[in-house]
């Protein structure tokens, strides 16, 4: 692997740890919290896998770099400011209410699902065989969130109305889960990340169906704004806060 | 002769449960999937059920403590996705074991992670199949949640992966 292709799959891995890992700390702020109890076991585990997977690729990041792979994870999580983040905007938004947490997961996890398929087949052997491990747990949860998309899309007015709102604000931020990162095509050409517009094309086709299946209806008039992975929301500074206050409290702590 | 260490190393960490199981081992489970001696190395690779599981720290631990008490000190543990770990291993004991732990061990799916099928899980408790699925989701990672509709009571199965 050449150093440029090199550098390129090491800041797309970290595009994938980050989102993981936000996303999964968003849904244990449910712990404790969730509508039903078997909900609020249903999301902490979502939320174990979620930060277990962001392990996994921080841990493919320290490799390629010849870092140490636990030592390197700690710092990636718990010592790296707001603007060294490289998720999208998508994952770092409120947990906001059952539906918006519902439909994010939704959008995320089918998105996660098609990719990790392509990239099963990764030519970096590393890349893909950490990709055929996760998928199978990815699995268990697209079938929940699906489950749970029709269940609120087609039960009361009320969570139906619910879910077209959290569509309604989600669509353009989820937009922004398919857009290439830095150098993807560079990535793409080596083999090692599948093509940017077509994981776009089939993503779409394949959750405009399944929410239609649902009653709900993708937002036409949704501005496409360009929401990059360099610039984030004061959101995201609260959840950092909150989550790397006690290792920041006390650097040197052993666990 | 070697292989006669490797094989007391084998039986040593067949002896080494599941943090989160404690009726079966390691090497039951299909976790430990090698042990290689390099000179006065011992290195031991294993997989793990998932990929996030919050046990691996404890059993990397349990493991290098074993093989201490063994009178191997210097123990390195690996850890492979090659290949991904299948809930097919779980050995025919250790499947008994959890039977009678009150978890329902998984079916056997040859690779084909076909989800209607998981729908049908048997009770450990009376073996009855008159059961329905209330979580995919359970007290660990690798555990979902049935209700048997014969004996009446809920009942964990081991998730098919
Ligand atoms: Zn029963």
């Amino acid at each position: 692997m050449n150093p440029e292709s090199k550098q390129a799959l090491i800041d797309y891995l970290i595009t994938m740890a980050d989102d993981e890992l936000i996303l999964g700390h968003r849904n244990s702020e449910w712990c404790g919290h969730a509508p039903i109890l078997e909900e609020d076991i249903a999301f902490a585990n979502i939320a174990l896998d979620e930060i277990g997977h962001a392990i996994v690729w921080y841990e493919l990041a320290a490799d390629l770099q010849g870092e140490e792979r636990e030592a390197y994870a700690n710092h990636m999580v718990y010592f790296r400011d707001v603007r060294d983040y490289r998720n999208t905007q998508l994952v770092e938004l409120p947990k906001g209410d059952w539906a918006f947490t519902m439909l994010r997961q939704y959008l995320f996890d089918q998105f996660e699902m098609m990719r990790l398929e392509k990239l099963a087949q990764s030519s970096y052997a590393p890349f893909a065989e950490a990709a055929t491990k996760i998928r199978t747990e990815e699995i268990y949860h697209l079938r929940h969130t699906q489950a749970w998309a029709r269940r609120l899309g087609l039960g009361t007015e009320e969570s139906h109305r619910r879910m077209q709102a959290a569509l309604n604000d989600l669509w353009p931020y989820a937009l922004a889960l398919c857009e290439p990162s830095n150098r993807a095509e560079l990535l793409t050409q080596g083999g090692y990340i599948p093509d940017s517009r077509a994981l776009k094309t089939a993503w779409l086709e394949q959750v405009t169906a399944y929410l239609g299946e649902v009653g709900l209806a993708i937002p036409t008039d949704s501005s496409n704004l360009p929401l990059s992975r360099t610039h984030h929301t004061e959101h995201l500074g609260q959840l950092l806060s909150d989550l790397q206050q006690v290792a920041r409290l006390d650097p040197m702590a052993k666990w | 002769m070697i292989s006669d260490v490797v094989q007391e190393i084998w039986q040593a960490l067949d002896e080494v449960k599941d943090p989160e199981i404690p009726v079966v081992s390691l090497v039951e489970m299909g976790i430990v999937r090698d042990v290689v001696i390099d000179k006065s190395q011992v290195i031991i690779t294993i997989t793990p059920t998932f990929s996030g599981c919050p046990a691996l720290h404890a059993m990397k631990t349990d493991i290098v403590q074993r093989l201490n008490t063994l009178g191997y000190a210097n123990v390195e543990i690996q850890t492979t996705f090659t290949p991904a770990w299948s809930s097919d291993w779980i050995s025919e004991s250790a499947r008994a074991k959890l039977r009678e732990f009150g978890l329902a061990p998984p079916p056997i799916h040859h690779g084909d992670l076909n989800v209607m099928l998981w729908e049908v899980a048997t009770c450990p408790y009376c073996g009855s199949t008159k059961t329905s699925i209330r979580n995919s989701f359970g007290p660990t990672a690798c555990r979902m949640i049935y209700y048997c509709n014969a004996c009446n009571q809920p009942f964990e199965q081991f998730k098919p992966l």
